[in-house]
Parts: C-alpha cells; structure tokens; sequence
C-alpha cells in the first residue's frame, strides 16, 4: 500500500471541484419484513425471527409486504420524486453466506420513485437542492460475524456466525444524482443531505432512521474534476459511512486524498473503501476491476408493483409537513435564527420544544430549557434528549412554575434534577423537597429580623446609607432559608426595616 | 395384484366412502404393490409407510366417527420428489439436498393432507426436473413399465412410472416445460399442466419460477380431475398464484363433450423428428374429434418455431439464480468442511459434487445468458419470442376452443440413446413447451399404441387460460371414445410386471 501525503483542504479545491453521489440505505420499521411474515424486532436471539421465506429455504415463495411499498411511496412523495404507473422486482445475484438465496431481492432498472429532490438548509441558512436519482425497495442481507480474526474481520477467521434474523427486512435505497456545484462546501453538504433525509424519514413515521443502528446507512461517492471540466473523474466509494460527522469527515478525506493522487499525476482506481471513525481516513477495500455483474433481471416469483393514482394521490394530500418547511414555519413563530434552529435540530430537540409549547410554555423558555440544562445532562449521560425521563408536559410545568414566581432558576433546576431522578412530577418533587420560593411574609419577615440582629454592624452601615451593603444581608436570608427566599423581597424588607431606600 | 391396485381414485373413494373397504386396507394394497415391484420400476425414491399408514387410519377414524369425507379421502397418491413434506425427505433428485428434511409442507402437500389423500412416498425425477427421461436423477433412472428399458419420460418419470404400474391411483407431478404431459403420454397415462398460477409453488423447489406449474397426474381423466380440484385454488403464499374460483374441472369431466367444439390443429407439429405411428395416432384422434361432432381448423403458429430455443434461455437464466442457493450454508451437502477452507470454496465444492452434469449445463447457460453484454441478445430476445408464443395462441384462441397436439414426438425411447445428445433430448418438449411459455394449460391423454413399437401415444389438449374445465370436457368425450372403440382403457395391454 502506498501512503499519499494528503493535500491541504484548502489546496484541493483551488484546482479541483468535487462530484458526489449518495447511496442511502433506510431500515423501515414495519412489523414484518419485506417478503415474508418474521417479526422485525432488534435485539431478538439469533436465527428466532426466520421462515422457509427468509431463510431461502427451498421452495420457499415471496410475498410483498403492503405497507413496505406504502413507505416506499410516501418516502418517493416525501422526495418529489415520480411515483412509477407500474414496476417490478429484480434479482441482484451474487453469492454471499449472508445472503440466504444467494440473490437479492431488489429494483434494477424500474424503481419504484425517481427523478425527485431534496432541499437541505446549511448552518447560514443557505438552502441546497440535492437532486433524487431513484429510491427503490429491496431487502435487507442477514449478518456475519467472523469469530476469531482481527477486529471482526473475515480475513483470518477461523469461522463466521450468520444471523438471518436481518435478512429480508425491507430497505429502501435513495441515490442521488450527482451533487455538483458544492464546492468547498461538499462535505457539509453531504452532512446536512443525510441530516435532513433522516429527518425526513422520521417525520414521516417509516422508519426511526437511527444510524448508530444500522437503520440508515451511507456510501459516499466521491470524485473530482479540474474546475471548468464538464466530465467526471473516478470515483470512489466510501462504504457503510455511519454517522452524519464521518460522512463529512469522510468526503473531506476522499477530496483531499483525490486531489493527492491526482497531483502527482496518479490516476483513481474505482474501488470501494473503508472509513475509519478512529483517524477519519479511508483506505482501500475491493478494488471493481471490472463492474460486478449481478445479472439482475425481473423476479418472476413476484407480480408486478402497479401503484394506482387514486391512491398515490390520496398518499400524496396525507404527507406531513415536511422537515424544512417546518424549521422555517418554526423559526418565524419562535423568532430565532438559522444558526440557533441548527443547533435545536442538532440536539434532537426541535419536536420536545413543540409539545413543551403545545403544553402551555412560551417558546424562550421552552427552548431554554431543553437546550440548556436537560441538553447538558443528556450529554452528561450520553444519552438523547428524547430519552430523558422528562415529559414536555412537566417541563411545561417547571416553566410555569418559574414565571407564577413559584420557583426561580436555581429550584428548577432542583425540580427537574428530582423529576430526572424519578421522584415524580414536577409538583410533587418541590412538594417533597421543599422547594418553593419563601415569599409569605412571616417566615421571610422572622429570616430578615435573623439577619439584621446577627449582623448590626452591616445593619449600621445600611441605616447610615450604604444601601450596597443590603446583598450581605440578602445573602445571610438565602443562607438561613436554603435559597428558597425570594431575593428581591428579601432586599425589600430589609430596607424598610432599616429605613433605608434605594 | 389386487383389484384394490387397479381401481381409479373415484371408485377407491367411494368404497372407502361407503365402507367396503378401509382406507387403510387400500394402502396397505398399494405399499405391497411397490414392495412386488417397485425394486423393478424404481418409480419411488422414498416410500413413508408409517406416514401413509397413520394417514390413512385418520381418515377410517374420521368415517367412524360420522364425518363427512372429502372426494378422495382416503385414496394413496405419489408425490414427486420437489414438494417440500414435512418431516419427510425431499432430494428434488438431487444429491445436493443429501439430509435436508423440509421442516414446512409445500402448499399441495398441505391441502393433499387436508383432503385425506394419502401420501404413499415421493417420486424419482430428473434432477431439479431438469429433463425428459429421469435418467438425470442422482438416485438412478426409472424403468416405463411398458418396457423397463426404456425411459417413462421426464421429469416426473416416477410419477408417471408409479401410476402406469398400478404402484399408486394418483400422482403429482410438475410442468415447466412438459414434466407432467411428456411422462404421461409415454406411460399411457393422464397427466394435466393446469394454467400457469392454478396451482401454488409454495414449497415447490423451483427450477423456472415462469414456468414451473404443479398439476394431476392419474389413470383416467376424471381422477385427474378430482385431484385437480383438490389443489388448486388461490393461495396467498404464492404472489403468482391465481386469485379467482377453480374452473369447474370435476363436472367438465364428468360430462365430456366435443359437439360443436372448434378444434385446432397446428401445422407447426409435424414433419421431420416426429415418429410415424406418433402421428399416425394423433391424425387418428383427429378424426375422432370430428367423429364426434367438432369442428377441425388448420392453423399455424410460426413463432413455435422459436419457442423451444427461447425455452432454453428462460429456464436455465431463471434456473442459475433459483439453484444459487444452494450453497452448502444452511442445509443439505457440505463438501470440505474441514476447518481448512473458506465459506466460498466449501460452496464451491459442494456445488461441483452435489450438481449433475445437466443441471451445471443449464446454471452455465443462464448465467451467460443472464451476463451483462450477453442479456439483450438472450434473455432479451427469448422474452420477445415467449410474448410471441403468447399473441400466437391468442390468436389461435380467437378461431377455435382448444388446439390438439401430439404430446411428444416420440414413443418412450431406450434408456441411455439420448443421454449424451442434450438437443435430441430436449426435441422430447418440443409440442410442450409453447404452453409454458404463454401459461396456458393442457393435459395428455393416451391416444393409442404407435404400431410400429407397441408403445403409448399421448394426445395433448390445449386450451386459453383459466379454461382448465374445456381440457377435461374433450378430454373425457375422447376417453371414452377411445375405450369403446379399445374396449378397455389402454394401459391393460401393458405388460406384466
């Protein structure tokens, strides 16, 4: 293997204008897999959710599952894609002991959505429009794990496992036309793509998209051309690029490395490669000599897949508002920038900010909340936003709670570390905790008398008109009442009893 | 021999019905049968006694009880060796699925069960029904008990060879090219390829999914029938299965008639390759036909010329990727599995072990047919001509009822003279295969004995899809035609066993 000295980003794009392709697997999280009955459920022991279908058993028959091609439809819509009068499946064969028919079950040359689009916003705010080349349905292969090699790899096995519990869940795989026109931006564009295919996916309720699972997974093409050079260059194609960071890290590393062969005047082999989370680097997997020949042709053990208009139509007037029209829409209610709803997106917590809304919170605080303080336990654990133990609705409440002057920022905190912690609703930890503000005039009146005959020289120096000394004695109020003393009319009090005024 | 073993499937049922004779007494007449013969024939490569047995004491159970017994409770059958059965062996006459029990029922096997039939063990074919003689079986040929040296046609020889030997009344067999009417014409038997999606392929192992039809196979037209109605139907299993009612087929047969029926006869199947007495005994049926009132139209269907080469790149492309699977990973042989060698080279060694020589042809010759550069010019233009065979028959239809056919070309021909001549053998499906290749239906009745070597002759039907009930009407009108004019069905002139 020969090492390239990598040739600065910046360098890259002065001579070179980098192409993209992306290949999109999506998982859909439909209850049964694409051709036969078996449950679809992660997690599930080896080899239980198989039949004579997905197991490839002899004799076995497909049957199309319903509402995979429902998804498929609505994902197609969703893409402004053209939803095809009538097509069928194709075999792709090739051997692979994952692969329980040694073909896979997939669309050639007659998919199911096609020439569509997809706008993606970058961090300015700048809208870019990824064109859609095709999204098709397929199955999905079954898993091997190599026992006995390095780190899991085939090479020097002793032996494999196969799980088919995977085979023959439905896929769909989205390809996008070539990206051009990027630039220096290419790798966050390909970043916000995935980034809004996901969202769109989710919000269309086909699949939870979840990449640290496999439910959407990415091959990254990459190629250059000299600026102002109409063809394209080799390619190459980073396989199974699994998280939106490595896909731009990813196509950062392939432009860069491109431009280095390119530049000693080395030419790019068409291969697939490998990208590594560790280093961000990529290096060399299969090299396609020649293209592979899968022989597809039309899967004769399945009809035709003739999608009618009523229907298309029907499917069409019952999408819902779509990602980025959304953010727009939300970003003008909640009146922040393109900047902050990034940020929002990127925490995962555009929609917990929406129910908290719907529950009666205003926007800022709703917002702030979810953003500042669950956002940075969530990280604390490593865990997502959403799967904090926290409702919208008690965030809702703590917010409430904090503008009816009940509880001010610190107590909320306390009430939602009380409510993170399990020991119930919001109401009911500043009921056990104690943690209202203490305003009633008795209890404040006798903390304020405390303060004053426990510290009469500060109390002197108050009356003599040094009002600034007042935050001692405040302080001394919050110390005595644990913070739960309204600060400001502790200050009060304490100024009228001494005669003194701001 | 007992009279039990010469009985049809209809008089077998309704003495099992009636309580003349036991279903299990019936079995145990047909398990001594192929005990006395079948060492000769070789028409089974698995015989399930206790199986058959246990099937049969449910039924007598059943009629003891006072329940109402399906048509043909109670009567044994031969399953061909592709349809997946439960617990029972299923070789598909292969070595490569050496130890595979199929642990779920083909969906014809489920509703034989259902119906009381009585599974008495599973056939010898040519491997993955890749043939015309049996001879392709891993597990040896079968003997035509007209002459045990020659072959009973394929691929559902044994189907054929169990019926023509008084082993079983009934018989499974498949069609994808002719599997069911080429055996049945050269055993003097009945065999019917139902319309392409009449009967499930669940659980049957595919050789051409767009072809391969699962259809009757018996002694007499109306058995056929009968059995015809037990496994057809739609089945939601099955994406290519027909989803409306079973043509009328029973009450087709029982009432055969060809008055005032448009009859075709196709110039295309005579001429050189046909044996005289083959078409001696089809112009004879001709004649009968119009005997008995129809009305003859000569028409010609010049595409055929084209169908058994377009024949010979869709069932083996279609046949490369349904044998992929066959990988030694999951089930069946494992060759060099010796801790050695990788996942691809015990596949590879497998597949060189476990295939026949014919059934590597045909994975050879679709996958180049399949291969890109090579694909338009194949597979491409063999689905043009099979959309041509298509609009030839439909314009045929236009003019008559049914088309009449020689079955095959020939009388059964010695084992082992067409064994290393691939294209003599596959001239076997030459009046079959345009069948296939438009989905239509057709059954093979036994016409007489060409005079020259004293073998059956088949008489094949064709009739439009979904029209499966016209084939029993003719087919039950000329039945009974020629048994009057024989005096008794033709197979009581085959030799002793």
């Amino acid at each position: 293997m020969t090492v390239t000295e990598l040739v600065s980003y910046e360098d890259a794009l002065t001579s070179y204008d980098p192409v993209m392709g992306l290949e999109v697997h999506v998982e859909l999280g439909t209850k049964t897999k694409m051709f036969c009955g078996c449950a679809t459920t992660l997690g599930a022991e080896p080899n239980t959710q198989t039949c004579p279908t997905c197991l490839g058993l002899p004799g076995a028959l497909p049957v199309v599952n319903a509402v995979g091609v429902e998804s498929a439809v609505r994902i197609g819509l969703a893409l402004n894609c053209e939803i095809a009068e009538w097509c069928r499946f194709a075999r792709k064969n090739y051997f692979y002991p994952d692969m329980p028919k040694n073909f896979q079950t997939s669309q050639y040359d007659e998919p199911i959505a096609f020439h569509g689009y997809l706008d993606v916003e970058l961090a300015d705010g700048e809208v870019f429009r990824v064109g859609i080349e095709r999204a098709h349905m397929e199955e999905d292969t079954g898993k091997s794990t190599h026992i006995g090699g390095a780190a899991g790899r085939i090479h020097g096995a002793s032996h494999s496992l196969l799980d088919y519990n995977r085979a023959g869940i439905p896929l769909i795989e989205i390809v996008t036309k070539p990206i051009t026109g990027a630039g220096a931006r290419a790798p966050e564009v390909a970043r916000a793509y995935v980034a809004e295919l996901r969202e769109l996916i989710r919000s269309l309720g086909v699949s939870e998209a979840r990449m640290e699972m496999g439910q959407l997974r990415c091959d990254v093409n990459v190629s250059l051309r000299p600026h102002g050079r109409e063809a394209f260059g080799t390619r190459s194609e980073t396989k199974n690029v699994n998280s939106l960071r490595s896909v731009e890290r990813s196509v950062r590393f392939e432009i860069q490395r491109h431009a280095a062969v390119l530049g000693d005047g080395g030419t790019i082999v068409q291969e697939t490669r490998h990208f590594h989370e560790d280093n961000g680097t990529t290096t060399s997997g299969r090299v396609k000599e020649e293209a592979e020949d899968y022989r597809y042709f039309p899967e004769p053990d399945l009809v035709p897949v003739a999608p009618e208009r009523a229907w298309v139509e029907e499917l069409r007037s019952e999408l819902p508002e779509l990602p980025l029209a959304r953010r727009t829409r939300l970003r003008e209610e909640w009146g922040i920038s393109a900047h902050e709803m990034q940020s929002a997106l990127n925490a995962g917590a555009i929609d917990l900010v929406v129910a908290t809304i719907a529950e009666g919170a205003d926007p800022a605080a709703a917002r702030k909340w979810w953003l500042g303080e669950l956002a940075r336990r969530a990280n604390e654990q490593a865990t997502e936003l959403a799967a904090l133990p926290i409702t919208p609705a008690q965030v809702a409440r703590v917010a409430a709670l904090v503008a009816e002057g009940s509880l001010n920022d610190k107590l909320a905190r306390q009430t939602i570390e009380g409510v993170l912690a399990g020991e119930g609703g919001p109401d009911e930890v500043v009921e056990k905790r104690g943690l209202r503000i203490v305003s009633d005039e008795g209890a404040l009146g006798q903390a304020v008398d405390d303060a004053i005959a426990g510290n009469p020289a500060i109390a002197d120096k108050i009356r003599g008109g040094k009002v600034a000394a007042a935050g001692a004695l405040v302080g001394a109020v919050m110390k005595a009442t644990r913070g739960q003393a309204d600060a400001a009319r502790a200050r009060q009090l304490i100024l009228e009893r001494l005669g003194a005024a701001e | 021999m007992t009279d039990l073993t010469r009985s049809t499937a209809a008089q077998l049922a309704a003495r099992i019905a009636d309580g003349t004779v036991s279903a299990v007494e019936v079995t145990q007449a047909h398990l001594a049968r192929i005990d006395a013969v079948d060492e000769k024939v070789h028409a089974f490569l698995h015989v399930d006694r206790e199986g058959a047995l246990a099937q049969a004491g449910a039924v007598d159970e059943k009629r003891a009880r006072g329940e109402k017994l399906g048509p043909l409770a109670g009567v044994p059958l031969a399953l061909k060796d592709i349809f997946t059965t439960e617990g029972v062996p299923t070789t598909v006459g292969s070595r490569i699925l050496d130890g595979w029990v199929p642990p779920y029922d083909a969906t014809v096997t489920r509703r034989l069960k259902e119906a009381g039939i009585v599974i008495l063990g599973k056939t010898n074919m040519d491997e993955f029904a890749m043939g015309s003689s049996t001879e392709n079986s891993a597990f040896g040929p079968t003997g035509n008990p007209w002459d045990l040296t020659r072959i009973p046609g394929g691929s559902g020889g044994g189907s054929a060879a169990s019926l023509a030997s008084y082993q079983a009344p009934l018989a499974i067999g498949t069609d994808t090219g002719g599997s069911i009417r080429q055996p049945a014409a050269v055993t003097g038997t009945v065999g019917v390829k139902p319309t392409y999606g009449g009967v499930s392929r669940y659980g049957m192992v595919a050789f051409s999914s767009s072809l391969d039809q699962g259809g009757p196979c018996a002694r007499t037209i109306l058995d056929a029938a009968l059995l015809h109605e037990v496994i057809a139907g739609h089945d939601p299993l099955d994406s290519t299965s027909i989803d409306a009612p079973v043509p009328p087929v029973v009450e087709a047969a029982r009432n055969g008639s060809v008055a005032g029926l448009r009859v075709g006869v196709l110039r295309e199947f005579r001429g050189e390759g046909y044996q005289a007495g083959v078409l001696q005994r089809f112009e004879e049926s001709v004649d009968l036909l119009r005997e008995l009132g129809a009305e003859v139209v000569e028409l010609s269907c010049p595409s055929f010329d084209s169908a058994l080469a377009a024949y010979y790149l869709i069932a083996p492309s279609e046949c490369s990727s349904n044998l992929a699977r066959f990988d030694a990973m999951r089930y069946g042989l494992r060759m060099g599995d010796d801790g050695t060698r990788s996942a691809e080279e015990v596949t590879s060694l497998t597949r060189e072990a476990g295939f026949g020589p014919e059934v590597k042809r045909r994975i050879m010759l679709g996958t180049y047919a399949l291969s890109s550069g090579y694909y338009d010019a194949y597979y491409g233009s063999a689905q043009k001509a099979r959309t041509l065979v298509t609009r030839d028959f439909e314009r045929a239809f236009a003019q008559v009822d049914v088309v009449v056919a020689p079955t095959t070309p020939t009388t059964a021909f010695p084992i082992g003279e067409r064994a290393d001549d691939p294209m003599a053998m596959y001239r076997a499906d030459l009046c079959t295969i345009p069948v296939n290749l438009a989905g239509n239906t057709a059954l093979s009745l036994p016409c007489g004995l060409a005079p020259e070597d004293g073998l059956p002759v088949g008489l094949q039907i064709i009739a439009p899809a979904l029209a499966d009930d016209r084939l029993y009407r003719v087919g039950a009108a000329v039945e009974a035609a020629f048994e009057a004019r024989w005096g008794h069905p033709i197979l009581e002139e085959a030799p002793a066993l």
